[in-house]
């Protein structure tokens, strides 16, 4: 296979399969209940028999990553999959209506891009309530603007196109042309922004975690995690710095694979 | 003359490699050019004359490698230059006349700009001189007020002084050899004829030799001393121009001279033995009157159609001639109801169709279909043939799914496509099975009337013969009406009963095909007769 000669390729998919495996079945991987004590060891060292040590409950951090990756993934796609779509919508209307209808939504769409991502996501955050959903609504919210000019911006490219005008002479309607015909040709960039998009996002719902927004302790989660080994920097570093690297490999990893979709070696 | 040719060519082969394999795009070719001498390399697409072409140069895409073979220029081998030397060829000694004016000059510097970049970097010459030299340049190519277009940009230029201008590059450090690549397949036939002119003076001048890569047979015919025919990567032919159109050995060389429409001068006959049956009704089918568009309200104003009148009857083949800019293409686009005319009216089957809207016009839609030229732009390329073929009759509601996979089966027969080709898409396909699919598509709905937009010029001479075949026999099974929009005079006399001929809005004259043919009554007309490359050739 080709891919086999991108060994960059060959890491990121590997980490990919072992995360997602992470967020259908976390018992299979993680060696220790994630809510339990392990005994009295507390902020125990990694070691092989604690991978990432323990934390001031004692609890395995090790598990609590793997059982985090739900939580913390989940809702970057729920990030990714609300900004597509409201994009998406917004870009196919206003690219294929133009007009009065175009230049007033687009005007919006501004609004929302000149608003920093992460303050947006405060704002849905403070008006929906704490919790990894109102985090990956108000993440996905900041990315709909970028989605929605790069949506409009194919559509007003294929809509020029010839077999366009061609599927109207056929008796085409217009739902129907821009459905079958303006979506399915439109959406190739949109699908490789989404890919690059999802490491962000995974950034972002871990930074709003981390701030205390997101999942609420007990819970896992990774940017909680992180946060909640703050405390003890001086003492157990490994708690918070752990963790964090393994939130930065899986960004990296999707930002790989995301960059091979765009048609990046 | 010297016994030694400038450039001598042997045994080239060219491979390109793709994910797929390596396919081999020259089989060894041997070419020679000599002082002075023009030699046209003909070939359709994909035949590898193009790639001849850049492999003398070097300037091959990446995918292509250069697997054997000898290029000498001058006594110089081109195989071991440095990229170094290479460059200072390249332009200096060699030029090269690409082929689509549009996208060859940089956008964004003006054309004198542009012309003395070639002649500081090769001849040395101070920015001043090299400004004055490029206003030279564009007035020796025939450029009009040459000062004043050398500091304009490309887009303020037409097509035809666009590659008035790039020949002029090519020229421009008095070059050894010009290697022309189709330098005039994106011109109007009157441009065209201009265009050659002048290249023709600039060799006359200068001594050139010139390399001229065409599909055109009538082209190489009226410019070209020796004639080289490919094939399948490899030259199947050569000799004197002249004997090679009137006495083609090779029998893919008589194909082309058979197919090339200037060079012949019948109308097509269906097929099979049917014969068209034209009923003399007392109405016209289809009837224009006082049509007119004009585009851009403030400023200058582009007349496209102005107070057009013409009809077509029943079962007959209505054709508009023109270069681009006549509004040919917006009349038929007016009569397909796609663009919006600003006065007239228009009468289909004795119907007012002029101001039709929402669903009667919808319904027009299976009356009256539309083909258009480009096959590769006006299908949706993520779609499957069968998919696109189906469309129509989807969008009609015209039966069940199984009952329409059988339509479209029966409806890629008609058009002689092969029926296991509805599962690729188009890309998969050539521009011939394309523009066929094109035709299945129109034919889905049993039009009465098709309206055809340039069919067949994006497609090779022996595709386009194929194609317009088709049409005929199509017109005769299905009694249709044809409205045919063509800037090739010779395509229309294979195809038409009436022509009318356009330009810059005006029906300059229409009447029955042979009469326009055999007596132009408009100058305009003669001059386009006389544009058909080929056709001093084809009287012998």
């Amino acid at each position: 296979m080709r891919l086999l000669r991108y060994p960059g390729m060959i890491v990121s998919i590997l980490l990919l399969a072992v995360t997602a495996l992470a967020v259908i079945a976390p018992a299979l991987l993680a060696p220790y209940d994630p809510y339990e004590s392990v005994g009295t060891m507390r902020l125990a060292p990694p070691s092989w028999e604690h991978l990432f040590g323990t934390d001031h409950l004692a609890r395995d951090v090790f598990s609590r990553v793997i059982y985090g990756a739900r939580l913390s993934l989940s809702a970057a796609g729920l990030a990714v999959v609300a900004g597509v779509t409201l994009g998406a919508v917004i870009g196919l209307v206003t690219g294929y209506l133009r007009g009065v209808v175009d230049a007033v939504v687009m005007r919006f769409v501004d609004v929302v891009i000149a608003i920093p991502g992460i303050l947006l996501a405060l704002i849905v955050v403070a008006s929906l309530g704490f919790g990894p959903v109102a985090v990956g609504l108000g993440v996905g919210l900041g990315t709909s603007g970028a989605f929605a000019r790069v949506m409009r911006a194919q559509v007003i490219r294929v809509r020029a196109e010839e077999y366009i005008e061609a599927a109207r002479t056929l008796g085409g309607r217009g739902p129907t042309i821009l459905v079958r015909h303006v979506l399915p040709n439109a959406a190739r960039p949109i699908i490789a922004m989404a890919a690059l998009e999802l490491a962000l996002a995974i950034l972002a719902v871990s930074a709003l975690s981390f701030l205390g927004f997101g999942a609420q302790p007990p819970a896992p989660e990774w940017g909680a995690l992180v946060s909640a080994g703050r405390d003890f920097v001086a003492t157990a570093p490994w708690l918070s710095i752990l963790p964090g690297l393994v939130i930065l490999a899986v960004v990296l990893a999707v930002n790989r694979i995301a960059r091979y979709v765009g048609g990046e070696r | 003359m010297t016994s030694v040719p400038l450039l001598t060519v042997r045994g080239l082969r060219v491979d390109y490699t793709t994910p797929k394999g390596t396919t081999a795009a020259l089989r060894g070719v041997d070419l020679d050019v000599d002082r002075g001498e023009v030699v046209a390399v003909v070939g359709e697409s994909g035949s590898g004359k193009s790639t001849i072409a850049h492999a003398l140069v070097r300037l091959l895409p990446e995918e292509a490698t250069i697997a054997g073979g000898d290029i000498r220029f001058d006594d110089v081998d081109v195989m071991s230059l440095s990229q170094r030397a290479l460059r200072r060829v390249r332009g200096a000694r060699i030029g090269f006349v690409p082929q689509d004016p549009s996208h060859s000059l940089n956008p964004v510097l003006r054309i004198g700009e542009q012309i003395a970049e070639v002649v500081r970097r090769h001849l040395g010459l101070t920015p001043p001189a090299a400004a004055a030299r490029a206003v030279e340049i564009l007035d020796e190519v025939g450029v009009p007020d040459p000062a004043q277009r050398a500091r304009q940009y490309p887009h303020e230029l037409s097509g035809g002084l666009r590659q008035r201008v790039l020949i002029g590059i090519a020229w421009a450090c008095n070059p050894e050899l010009v290697i022309a690549d189709e330098p005039t397949s994106a011109l109007d036939a009157t441009v065209q004829r201009h265009v050659l002119d002048r290249m023709q003076a600039m060799r006359a001048a200068h001594g050139t030799s010139v390399l001229l890569v065409t599909h055109d047979l009538g082209v190489a015919a009226d410019r070209a001393d020796r004639i080289v025919v490919v094939n399948k990567g490899e030259i199947v032919e050569r000799g004197a121009s002249a004997e090679v159109l009137a006495d083609p050995q090779h029998e893919y060389t008589r194909r082309l001279v058979a197919a090339a429409p200037g060079l012949r001068s019948r109308r097509l006959e269906p097929s099979g033995g049917a014969s068209r049956a034209v009923t003399e009704a007392s109405e016209p089918f289809l009837r224009v009157r006082g049509l007119s568009k004009t585009y851009g309200s403030t400023g200058s104003p582009i007349v496209a159609a102005d107070d057009l009148e013409f009809s077509i009857d029943r079962g007959t083949t209505f054709a508009i001639v023109g270069e681009s800019g006549s509004g040919k293409s917006t009349t038929a686009r007016m009569i397909a109801r796609i663009v919006e005319s600003d006065a007239g009216t228009i009468t289909f089957d004795g119907a007012d169709i002029t101001r039709l809207r929402g669903t009667a016009l919808r319904q027009l839609r299976r009356r009256l279909q539309v083909v258009y030229q480009n096959p590769f732009g006006s299908l949706d390329p993520r779609m499957t043939i069968g998919a696109i073929i189906d469309e129509p009759l989807r969008a009609f509601g015209m039966g069940s799914r199984g009952e329409r996979a059988s339509t479209v089966r029966d409806l890629m027969a008609d058009v002689r496509l092969d029926p296991a080709l509805a599962a690729r898409r188009p890309a998969q396909l050539s521009g011939g099975q394309r523009q066929r699919v094109a035709i299945a598509r129109a034919l889905a709905l049993r039009p009465e009337m098709i309206i055809l937009d340039e069919p067949v010029s994006a497609l090779d001479v022996s595709v386009q013969e194929q194609v317009l075949q088709l049409l005929v026999d199509l017109q005769a099974e299905h009694a249709l009406t044809y409205l045919f929009i063509s800037h090739d005079l010779g395509v229309i006399r294979q195809i038409s009963d009436e022509v009318a001929v356009m330009r810059r809005g005006v029906i300059l004259e229409q009447g029955s095909a042979e009469s326009v043919f055999a007596a132009p009554q408009h100058d305009y007309t003669r001059d386009l007769l006389s544009a058909i490359p080929g056709g001093g050739v084809a009287a012998g």
